[in-house]
């Protein structure tokens, strides 16, 4: 396989595409391969490889950035590139920093999945199918995904900056629709990491019977309550609650727009002194990890929220050279075809002291979280809904009958503040975070969360 | 033959020659530009080319897919190479088959020569006038998150061993904007869109003031209280929902039990108010073409006529299943992606009541003009949904007091059966695939607020 790309021809890129000057240019080149296959009504269908490769060049002058992407990995590919990124701009000839190669650790793959025969894989579906619908006569359908997907990057810019990064992901999702008599609920479970295939050597197959047990158990569901009432949240995916609530607010972008409820409050307290919270791109084998982000700095652990207080913004290049502050190691992007942008990687509450038994026991009414299926925030107004996939009805201090179709809605600054336990049961789940058009891979994490107040939304009063 | 074409034919010959017993190639180029502009300057400017190919491969009654950017020799040897090991992995299906050629029939008027002439500043011209018409429109809005102009023209080619064959072009282009407003201590925001297949269709001055007005009508939302009450939807909410719809009417998802709709053919599932087909010849249709994903001519079918349930969306796969035909709804997002059974352009047919008389005729209620959560809020096998939404209350009929931070909740084939009256004028709206709606009342839905 060639190198994915040349010092040399990567310095000739850089300097046309500042050929018309500006302050700063880039080149991204990646290769991506990737396999995915799917069982549904146990066959094995949807089997799938990609393999692409192609640059984005970008230029930046003034407020603006001119970027193009093409196809292919050819010099006179990238060339083109960087000629039509030059190409609206108007000023003289600038010369890039020599490049200096800085080589970065990729994450450690054990097993490299491309070559484990796609027979095993199936193999592996196949077992998902079958204990999922050996749980119960009640598993009507079952679907399970498999996807590897690696991506070679190198990033050369005009400041020298020459560097590269190999990843490697792999994840599984897992689907049931459990029917009886009239009614019909489902569950979903999934497992990733930014891992080999070696992820998968302690059953994965647990995740089938998870998302079985989730439908089963939604087949006793009431609907859900709807007004204000205390909430617990669980643990793992539960952390998406403060990805969308807080994180994205915290990213740089929203910030210098004022498209942010999170303006002017660095420094300032949002939430109770138990609330702490971290951006982490370097967790080992997590699913939002990278040993460098898209615009090759280093990824690194960010105190977000210290003691419930705002102590950092999540930067990349251009937001933190407009704030005079050095990048987060926050610049990602989904692809060659994509300008890098302020992201988070993983993100999570740091653990707490409570335990989950204490935390649902001093509730008397209230509704039990325990995982989403997604959530979406506006970071103007701080405006955020999540939809829950598996929740509970607390009373009395138990937890009671499960709930279906409950939606939680809520502002961020109200719902950061009403948080007031903070469990010590931590772990982490993976996620497909969309921003501007963009999907890139993040983890979430926590343990579990109380809020002391937050509106669900059902059909019952 | 263009060259998009010979491309076709090489990778089918070459996907044969790795032992299919049958190939389809679907070969597509993209070139597309973007302006994003922020406070009065542009914040970015980017130019695109793209170009793959996707290579479906029989083995018998085994499929397997692959696909990727190298369209020289060698490169489509080595995509039809693993498109037709991918066959051999995936399991027998009696009803997996190649799609037999049909008669396609011309669809002109789908590109606009305005989406290459344009030059950049031009378009960003564009963009900048869209912030702009916001921003001078009330001293309370108080910035435009971002405005953006996008475009993409696309050469599309098909070509199968069973002598599927075809190429059309198509183009596209949006502009919109996310306007900020500030007021009552709470800042608000306002999307204001605008689509078209090219630029000089495109008018920026109502895609500014749109956003704005949304923004702005929004300032000192409170919370509605939780009832159950008429509900009006504005069309881009209206879409997102009918676009649901769309996905529990795909032959796929009903056959394999996963739909609310599935085993209601010729039932009863909506109220008279209602109509709906799928029309991917439809001239102003974002969504049409000549044939779909796998060269299948696309058509006209009606999906819910009289309150009655007519017809599934099917590809050539869901159909073997029946014993019938496709209704050409084989989509793809891109070469990257197999076809899947998918509407073209979803169309509600307009009644005939004006908006105000929407209004008039909830009485007492809620206007819904947004929603959020979708994607986690409803439940595509059920059917049953809760997600956030904001808007005005309606009272004596007429609008009044925006509200914002409460949900709307109910099962969708529900909602269906308790539109009471469709608004007379469409509009297309982007969200939920391509949806051409008009407002609709709901006689009852469940909000919940404070």
């Amino acid at each position: 396989m060639t190198p994915l790309l040349d010092q040399d021809v990567a310095a000739r890129v850089l300097s046309r595409a500042l050929a018309n000057g500006g302050r700063f240019a880039e080149v991204f080149a990646e290769r991506r391969h990737g396999q995915v296959l799917a069982i549904d009504e146990s066959r094995i269908e949807s089997v799938q490889s990609g393999a692409e490769e192609g640059a984005g060049v970008r230029v930046a002058e003034g407020a603006t950035t001119y970027f193009a992407h093409v196809d292919g990995l050819d010099p006179a590919d990238l060339e083109r590139a960087a000629d039509e990124a030059a190409a609206a701009l108007k000023g003289d000839r600038r010369e890039p920093q020599p490049l200096r190669a800085r080589e970065a650790t990729p994450l450690l793959i054990e097993r490299r999945p491309e070559e484990v025969p796609a027979a095993q894989k199936a193999a592996m579906l196949r077992e998902l199918d079958e204990r999922a619908r050996a749980k119960a006569g009640e598993v009507a359908q079952f679907t399970a995904s498999y996807a590897e997907a690696r991506r070679e990057v190198a990033i050369a810019n005009s400041d020298g900056l020459f560097t590269g990064d190999d990843r490697t992901r792999v994840r599984i999702g897992a689907q049931a629709v459990a029917r009886r008599e009239g009614s019909v609920e489902t569950g979903a479970e999934t497992l990733g990491g930014h891992r080999g295939y070696e992820l998968l050597e302690d059953d994965p197959a647990q995740i089938a019977e998870l998302a079985a047990q989730k439908a089963l158990t939604l087949l006793d569901a009431v609907a859900a309550p709807s007004g204000s009432m205390p909430v617990v949240v669980g643990g793992g995916f539960g952390g998406v609650l403060f990805h969308e609530m807080t994180g994205h607010g915290l990213e740089a972008d929203h910030i210098q727009k004022g498209a942010s409820v999170y303006v002017g409050k660095r420094g300032q307290r949002v939430a109770e002194p138990l609330l702490n919270a971290y951006d982490d791109g370097r967790l080992p084998g997590e699913w939002g990890s990278d040993a460098i982000d898209d615009e090759g700095q280093p990824t690194q652990k960010t105190l977000v929220i210290e003691d419930g207080r705002i102590v950092s913004y999540l930067y990349d290049h251009l937001t933190a050279e407009r704030d005079g502050v050095a990048s987060t190691g926050n610049g990602r992007r989904e692809s060659f075809r994509h300008l890098p942008i302020p992201r988070m990687t993983n993100t999570y509450i740091a653990p707490g002291e409570a335990t989950p038994e204490e935390m649902i026991a001093e509730v008397e009414k209230g509704f039990y979280a325990v995982s989403f299926g997604g959530g979406q925030v506006d970071p103007a107004t701080g405006d955020f809904v999540f939809g829950v996939s598996e929740g509970y009805l607390i009373e009395g201090g138990k937890v009671t009958s499960p709930c279906r179709g409950a939606t939680l809605i809520g502002n961020c600054l109200d719902a950061l503040t009403a948080i007031d336990a903070v469990g010590n049961d931590f772990f982490m789940k993976t996620g497909m975070c969309g921003k501007g058009g963009q999907k890139v891979p993040v983890g979430t994490g926590q343990g579990h969360v109380r809020l002391r107040a937050l509106t669900v939304g059902g059909t019952e009063r | 033959m263009s060259d998009l074409t010979a491309a076709a034919h090489r990778a089918v010959e070459a996907a044969t020659g790795a032992g299919a017993s049958d190939a389809e190639a679907y070969v597509a180029r993209e070139s597309g530009r973007e302006v994003r502009v922020h406070g009065g300057e542009v914040e970015s400017l980017t130019a695109a080319v793209q170009t793959g190919v996707g290579i479906r491969a029989w083995s018998g009654h085994r499929v397997g897919y692959a696909y990727g950017t190298d369209l020289s020799q060698a490169g489509v040897a080595a995509i039809a190479a693993r498109a037709a090991e991918a066959a051999a992995v995936a399991d027998e299906d009696e009803f997996a088959a190649p799609p037999q050629p049909a008669e396609i029939e011309a669809l002109p008027g789908l590109s606009d020569p305005s989406v290459a002439e344009w030059e950049a500043s031009r378009l960003a011209d564009l963009a900048l006038t869209v912030e702009r018409t916001a921003l001078d429109s009330d001293p309370r809005l108080v910035g435009v998150e971002t405005a953006v102009y996008a475009d993409a023209a696309e050469q599309v080619a098909i070509a199968s061993s069973t002598g599927v064959a075809g190429e059309y072009e198509t183009s596209t282009c949006y502009a919109y904007l996310q306007a900020l407003a500030e007021g009552e201590g709470a800042r608000e925001t306002g999307l204001g869109f605008g689509l078209a297949r090219g630029p000089r269709e495109l008018d920026p001055e109502a895609i500014g003031a749109e956003g704005a007005q949304r923004a702005l009508e929004m300032i000192g939302a409170g919370k509605p209280e939780s009832r159950a009450c008429a509900v009006v939807l504005d069309p881009t909410v209206a879409a997102s929902f009918i676009g649901l719809v769309g996905g529990g009417l795909s032959a796929k998802a009903v056959q394999r039990g996963r739909s609310p709709l599935a085993g209601r053919l010729e039932e009863e599932v909506a109220s008279a108010a209602f109509a709906l087909h799928d029309d991917g010849r439809e001239p102003s249709g974002p969504g049409s073409a000549p044939f779909d994903g796998e060269g299948v001519p696309r058509r006209r079918t009606a999906l819910i006529e009289g309150g009655r349930l007519r017809s599934y969306l099917y590809d050539t796969y869901t159909a073997n299943r029946e014993g019938g035909a496709s209704t050409g709804s084989a989509a793809r997002g891109s070469y990257r992606s197999l076809p899947s059974v998918s509407a073209s352009n979803l169309v509600v047919t307009p009644g005939s009541h004006s908006f105000e008389e929407l209004l008039a005729e909830a009485g007492e209620g809620v206007f819904v003009n947004d929603v959020a959560g979708l994607h986690s809020g409803v439940n595509p096998v059920t059917g049953v949904f809760s997600v956030g939404a904001s808007g005005r209350i309606i009272r004596g009929g007429q609008l009044a007091e925006p509200v914002r931070e409460f949900t709307i909740a109910g099962q969708l084939v529900a909602m269906l059966g308790a539109v009471s009256a469709a608004g007379a004028e469409a509009r297309w709206v982007p969200f939920g695939g391509s949806v051409s709606t008009p407002p609709l009342l709901i006689a009852e839905l469940a909000i919940s607020g404070s």
